[in-house]
């Protein structure tokens, strides 16, 4: 495995291989923060597009624990913004010696494209691009359902997630349900259906309408933020009547299941697609999501970087 | 291909191992075993039987030193194994480490490098089942099994019932047999 684009690039086994390094990261470092010598000397750029407070902070941490020298860039403050193409942006980090490319942009299939193009060398990890994929975020949301749930090897089967919210636009939903589907789980869209992107049947889940309708049969509830900033048109009405049936308000809160927990990928915008009391209960693992992400991210650098960068992969004697 | 170590070589050597752990140690009051997975650590389970029924029970648990060896850019990446340390840690304790092959040295150089993120011992020793020559670092075993000396060409595998179904341990040429 050389990029991580997409969940699709991982088979069962190598989605479970990397949740198992996930979780003996998380027992080794204790609730300590711990330094390894595992990537010392790769570099790792953080190429980010668009703004980001915990995905970036979240890698940044990740290759700092594992010793990697990480360089942040930002398109805000940096050539970009005097027109440098992705293609010149590229070659100068190839040209500086990264070893890893985490990049966000805006535009959906950016990661593929810089892994395909030839312009870089590096290993290249999809941190969200446009309306397409996040996949260490599906990682860290798979790896924390089962924890919660106590499931042996990454095995989800029997329980049922349930997406509410822009579907449409979110790499996160994408993502989660390719891999929620490979580990098992049953997965539920729920959204308005001007949120709901065509062909979404054809992903493996069932759509619903009605939040109420679902809600009471749901193991997991992941409530998704509104993206006003990809909304061009209008997908509904007014903030208000969308949070009046799609938000995860203090009614459906009492309406969950009672071992039901409540997830985000953050950030939250409080009052619109879950209020402050859900998100702040006791059945809420958002909190749990950030600190997973941080051994999920240390798990796939780990997987991507820890080995021989050139593809012979020489076998030595203990 | 050729056996060295029966079943009952392999118990015989963990037996004296566990007794001369308790004498070096003047008792176990203060004894720690840390197995490197995988077989290590099931060579670890064993002498921690062995010297509750000699003396008393200790602390045991597992340590992988995977993250911290120096030869991961010459081999894909292996998956993580389990490290479970005791509830009492290693603070201050003599702590014994347990693996089945000594060779190059390596791994035990990456486990106290992993032993130095968790604490700080009083002592660290080193039992192994077979100890095969061929060091690369000033690195000795404390506890041996037993000494064989190899040629670099030869490979020598040690079978735990626990994971291969079996106890023995064999010795083959590189080319397979």
């Amino acid at each position: 495995m050389r990029h991580l684009l997409s969940i699709n690039d991982l088979t069962v086994q190598q989605a479970r291989e990397i949740l198992t390094t996930a979780y003996e990261l998380d027992r080794v470092s204790d609730g300590q923060i711990k330094k390894l010598p595992t990537l010392r000397g790769r570099t790792i750029v953080n190429l980010f597009f668009e703004d980001s407070t915990r995905t970036r902070i979240s890698f940044e941490s990740a290759a700092k624990r594992l010793s990697a020298d990480v360089i942040n860039f930002s398109a805000k403050g940096s050539s970009v913004s005097k027109g440098e193409s992705l293609k010149d942006t590229a070659q100068t980090l190839q040209a500086m010696g990264a070893d890893g490319v985490i990049i966000r942009h805006h535009a959906s299939g950016a990661a593929q494209r810089l892994a395909d193009s030839g312009w870089i060398s590096a290993s290249v990890i999809n941190a969200g691009d446009g309306t397409h994929e996040h996949p260490t975020q599906a990682l860290l949301d798979s790896y924390t359902i089962a924890r919660n749930f106590e499931r042996e090897n990454y095995d989800l089967s029997g329980l049922t997630v349930g997406i509410v919210g822009d579907i449409l636009h979110s790499r996160v939903a994408r993502s989660n349900v390719l891999l929620l589907r490979k580990l098992g789980a049953s997965v539920i869209l729920i959204a308005p259906p001007t949120l709901i992107p065509v062909g979404a049947e054809s992903w493996g889940a069932t759509v619903s309408y009605s939040f109420d309708d679902a809600i009471g049969n749901l193991d997991v509830v992941m409530t998704l933020r509104i993206q006003h900033e990809r909304m061009s048109n209008f997908f509904f009405p007014s903030l208000q009547e969308y949070s009046r049936g799609y938000g995860l308000d203090d009614a459906r809160l009492s309406r969950m299941k009672g071992s039901a927990v409540i997830m985000h990928p953050g950030p939250m915008n409080r009052g619109v697609e879950i209020s402050s009391s859900a998100a702040d209960s006791h059945q809420s693992l958002v909190l749990r999501q950030v600190t997973n992400g941080v051994f999920v991210r240390m798990a796939v650098l780990y997987h991507l970087l820890g080995g021989p960068q050139s593809a012979t992969q020489s076998e030595m004697g203990i | 291909m050729a056996s060295i170590l029966d079943a009952g070589d392999i118990s015989r050597a963990l037996k004296r191992i566990s007794h001369e752990i308790i004498e070096r140690n003047h008792g176990l009051s203060n004894v720690t075993l840390l197995g490197i997975p995988t077989r290590g650590a099931y060579l670890a389970d064993r002498i921690s039987v062995n010297l509750a029924e000699i003396e008393s029970a200790v602390p045991h648990g597992m340590l992988d030193v995977t993250l911290h060896r120096d030869d991961l850019r010459l081999r894909p990446p292996r998956p993580l194994l389990p490290t479970s340390i005791p509830p009492e840690g290693i603070e201050g304790r003599d702590v014994v480490l347990v693996d089945d092959v000594l060779f190059s040295g390596r791994t035990i150089r990456a486990a106290l490098d992993a032993l130095g993120e968790i604490g700080r011992p009083r002592s660290v020793q080193l039992a192994v089942l077979v100890d095969r020559g061929h060091r690369e670092l000033p690195i000795r075993a404390d506890f041996v099994g037993k000494n064989i000396p190899t040629s670099s060409l030869e490979t020598i595998r040690v079978r735990l019932a626990e994971v291969d179904g079996a106890d023995e341990v064999i010795i083959e040429n590189q080319e397979g047999n």
